[in-house]
């Protein structure tokens, strides 16, 4: 559904999607990255686990929350790349007490 | 000039009205439900939702029996509401601490569970003062403040939009009549005939309650009754979703049926002023966290501030007017749980015509006693 287009923004950052190195480019979010390793459903939600993912991409909708860094239910398209940043789904609500 | 005539109005569409207003259509009543808008200084959309009975009746041990009868009713209104209109009110019934943050806390918290322990005489009032080392192994993540707590097993909590949504649902598919956008502009009474005028028209009966909340101060002189409310105010902070933690309800912290943790509650004198302060946002926060500091991890989400509906002394005002029979009046700051008793205890007397005796306490004629020279 997204192709990358490294002849306007070369991919030079590596990150890591449930684990899996995807590279992207330097200013683009987390939620781009997890767009660009394939993911659609990128979460689920809170209550009745329903599949969920990125939507409004500006930081509104809040279906784009995910577990960055080890820090839960981020806005990840509000987060830019770093290199070897850790993107992880957020499954479910988040546990309080880690 | 069109007038419709029904055997009840209730004034006053929140969690207060609208469950007296679902017990008189179930005694039977042709019964009129008239409510403000959307502006409407709503307690009831402001609610923390606890069903709370440990902190009620110092003093005065007929609320302590009123608002523990209420809890009890609970359950068969939880139930009898999912039932009728499929909505889950979330209730839970688990006991409920309240937790102290110092030696001197625990000690005045000791010394009023014991008071209200004596004062309940053979009604009992069970009540346990737990040490902070049982307290840790009840409550994941205790804080290393917190010295122990207050523990009783009548308190819970439930969902208190579910419940408004739930008796209203039920009052309506009743056959009760809502009727939105009804501010009383005007009224008039004689004994066992009443009309109101409002902006969606007049309605007529020969009962009528009052239960508009901090309306009441104003309408209640029109029918012969006196309700001295005044608003007082409470901030609320809602943290996102976690998976279940809590295992029951704090005083002031909460974790919802869907996982946001509420935290509260202030309480404050501002008049009408709806609006929130950081410096007391930051106390409930700070509370909190010192009580689980894992909650400091946790994003707000969502914060607000509600106006609770407050007779001089803190408790409920039930009144009969002497003048107008016909006329009662409903104030309490416990929408949620006073609940079970309004819709299970309160509307059958007001159907029947009188208030019971145990509601004598709470007539505001207990106003009317002059000062002390």
């Amino acid at each position: 559904m997204f192709r990358p287009r490294p002849e306007a923004r070369p991919a030079t950052v590596s990150v890591l999607v449930e684990g899996r190195a995807v590279a992207v480019p330097e200013g683009a979010s987390a939620a781009a990255a997890m767009l660009l390793a394939g993911l659609i459903a990128t979460r689920e939600s809170a209550v009745s686990g329903a599949p969920r993912g990125p939507l409004c991409l500006m930081g509104v909708c809040f279906d784009c929350l995910a577990e960055i860094d080890g820090v839960p239910n981020r806005q990840a398209c509000m987060v830019p790349v770093a290199p070897g940043m850790r993107i992880l789904r957020q499954r479910g609500a988040r546990e309080a007490l880690r | 000039m069109n007038i419709r005539l029904s055997d009840a109005i209730v004034v006053g569409g929140g969690l207060v009205g609208a469950a007296i207003a679902l017990g008189l259509r179930d005694a039977g009543l042709d019964t009129v439900l008239l409510d403000e808008g959307d502006i409407a200084h709503r307690a009831s959309r402001g609610n923390f939702g606890l069903v709370w009975v440990q902190s009620k009746g110092l003093g005065a041990p007929w609320y302590q029996r009123w608002t523990r009868g209420s809890a009890g009713e609970w359950s068969a209104l939880a139930a009898d509401l999912a039932a009728r209109t499929g909505l889950d009110l979330a209730l839970r019934q688990p006991g409920g601490v309240h937790l102290c943050l110092s030696e001197e806390e625990f000690a005045d918290r000791a010394a009023r569970m014991a008071q209200m322990q004596a004062e309940a005489g053979n009604h009992g009032f069970e009540y346990r003062m737990i040490r902070r080392d049982e307290l840790a192994a009840m409550l994941p993540g205790l804080g290393p403040a917190v010295v122990g707590a207050s523990f009783t097993p009548y308190d819970g909590h439930a969902s208190p939009l579910a419940l408004l949504q739930a008796l209203h649902r039920a009052f309506t598919e009743g056959g009760g009549a809502y009727v939105p956008e009804a501010k009383v502009r005007g009224g008039s009474a004689a004994p066992r005939d009443f009309r109101v005028e409002t902006a969606a028209g007049a309605f007529a009966a020969p009962r009528i309650v009052l239960a508009a909340g901090l309306g009441n101060a104003e309408l209640a002189p029109l029918f012969g009754l006196r309700a001295p409310v005044r608003p007082q105010r409470g901030q609320i902070l809602v943290t996102e979703r976690a998976r279940p933690v809590l295992p029951m309800p704090t005083t002031t912290i909460r974790q919802t049926g869907e996982g946001t943790i509420m935290l509260g509650d202030s309480m404050e004198e501002v008049g009408f002023d709806t609006g929130q302060s950081p410096p007391v946002m930051a106390q409930i926060a700070q509370r909190a966290a010192l009580s689980f500091p894992w909650i400091a991890d946790l994003n707000i989400v969502r914060a607000w501030s509600a106006l609770r509906v407050m007779a001089p002394d803190g408790l409920p005002i039930y009144d009969q007017s002497e003048r107008f029979p016909g006329a009662f009046t409903a104030n309490c700051h416990s929408g949620v749980t006073l609940a079970g008793a309004h819709a299970r205890l309160l509307a059958p007397m007001i159907a029947a015509g009188s208030l019971d005796p145990v509601l004598a306490p709470f007539s505001a004629r207990r106003f009317d006693v002059p000062a002390a020279a």
